[in-house]
């Protein structure tokens, strides 16, 4: 299978690991990921503050260029998902917005994409069955929570993923390759998003709170799919011990064996390797 | 308010409308948004009494609060909303109306992350952390070595490039924002 990819801001710079365990999972599965080579930010948390169509016409840009090809447009981060999907829905639905973009971007809009999140396609397209047969390290011991933030599943008619209260692709996924989900009522609270740097404070409050109620349901790590939610996590948790936040791609690249894995913890604020030496999982991978 | 013969026309509810496509009338107050807010322990009247302001046409007070920049757009208000009213939506609706008229943002860094943010797209068509974060360190009133220790942890790790991926936006970027009016 070929896939478009558009991995967006965050996983050239504070989502790294995010970006590498993703391109590493995917080969791993025999998926290739063709990175749009011209791609443009997609606005995140902010053009929508400012202007409605300015907040439209970024995304829209990224997806015409993705019409060039004959493939679905694949996207690790919650908020570029979010972004791209409400572009391409806006002018799926709404023959205003449609014409605007097309005159805007000298484009026509033909809907020949189809815009989805990493976890949608590996559910769906290579399926849980497929993922287990891959494991060569069950993460057999690691208890964990899945946290998907915000733009993965809100608003659900855009987002169009999941249960927007009570998600489950991903846990599948992760019980899959051996992994404890423990049940939490919190994988869809919000981790302050891009309030981080003016009122680190809100977020402290509630990424600490995230790590305290993790820890009460019995969880090692959190397993993220947002790079922003995943850096708030490792940056603003004040109280020690610290719970390490993985990516769920991270973990899925550590049970099927790739070597490569060692190196994307090393990327971590939080280092997350004492929980995972307990597991016997990185002794079969000499680290 | 103003009176028009026997008319009251509520002028906020109509601007709302138009910058944000939401009936904001149509809340009833249950008070599903406020109890799901993140954010609303720092807010100072919360979404539910904002709508009621925006009903009772409370211009002024509204948009100097700073409450409409707490907002993170996380949609959990919108996606339990059960009259369908896009809360997060008519905040960007409120915000706008705010920086058009001059009101000073009542949470001054959180604009001026999103304005240095856009700034840099702009720029450079891409984010851009280790230009972004210096300018935001400079320009906001956050204690300059807030974050100082977590930004290097983040730099060794080869996590903020110094130099940006491309030296300019491409050229539909830069058209998007002069047609968008390129407001930073």
């Amino acid at each position: 299978m070929n896939y478009s990819y558009y991995p967006g801001c965050s996983l050239h710079s504070t989502g790294l690991e995010y970006g590498l365990s993703t391109r590493a999972v995917f080969k791993h599965l025999g998926l290739e990921l063709t990175e749009l080579d011209d791609w443009n930010c997609c606005g995140a948390s902010s053009a929508h503050v400012f202007d409605h169509t300015l907040a439209l016409a970024l995304p829209a840009r990224t997806l015409s260029q993705a019409q060039a090809f004959d493939r679905d447009l694949v996207i690790p981060c919650a908020a570029c998902y979010n972004r791209l999907k409400g572009a391409d829905l806006a002018m799926r639905h709404d023959p205003e917005a449609r014409s605007q973009m097309e005159s805007m971007l000298g484009f026509q809009y033909t809907g020949s994409v189809a815009v989805r999140p990493v976890l949608a396609v590996l559910a769906e397209d290579v399926g849980v069955k497929r993922i287990a047969d891959e494991v060569r390290n069950p993460l057999l011991g690691l208890k964990v929570v899945t946290y998907y933030g915000c733009l993965l599943v809100r608003p659900p008619e855009i987002a169009q993923f999941d249960d927007p209260d009570d998600p489950q692709v991903m846990a599948e996924l992760l019980r899959a390759v051996g992994a404890e989900v423990m049940p939490w009522s919190h994988a869809t609270d919000c981790c302050g998003g891009s309030l981080s740097l003016s009122r680190s404070d809100v977020v402290q409050h509630l990424v600490g709170r995230l790590a305290e109620r993790a820890r009460e349901a019995g969880a090692d790590a959190i397993v993220t799919a947002c790079p922003l939610c995943q850096v708030n996590l490792e940056m603003r948790q004040t109280a020690e011990p610290k719970m390490p936040a993985f990516y769920f791609t991270e973990l899925l690249g550590l049970a099927f064996g790739l070597s490569e894995a060692s190196k994307w913890w090393g990327k971590h604020l939080i280092d997350p390797k004492p929980i995972l030496e307990t597991l016997r999982v990185l002794e079969t991978l000499r680290v | 308010m103003k009176m028009e013969g026997d008319s009251v026309r509520n002028h906020l509810l109509d601007e709302v409308k138009t910058l944000s496509g939401q009936q904001v009338e149509l809340c009833y107050h249950c008070h599903k948004c406020t109890a799901g807010c993140p954010v609303v322990d720092a807010m100072q009247y919360g979404p539910d009494l904002l709508l009621r302001m925006v009903s009772l046409d409370q211009t002024d007070a509204i948009l100097k609060s700073r409450d409409i920049w707490l907002c993170v757009g996380c949609y959990t208000c919108a996606t339990r909303c059960p009259n369908d009213i896009d809360i997060a939506a008519t905040m960007d609706g409120l915000r706008q109306m705010a920086m058009a008229r001059g009101y000073p943002a009542g949470e001054r860094d959180a604009l001026l992350f999103h304005r240095l943010f856009m700034g840099v797209v702009q720029r450079f068509g891409r984010s851009h952390e280790a230009f972004m974060l210096g300018l935001f360190k400079v320009l906001s009133k956050v204690p300059l070595m807030n974050d100082v220790p977590a930004g290097i942890g983040l730099f060794m790790r080869g996590k903020v490039p110094v130099l940006p991926e491309r030296l300019s936006a491409p050229v539909q970027v830069r058209q998007i924002f002069a047609k968008t009016r390129s407001k930073k």
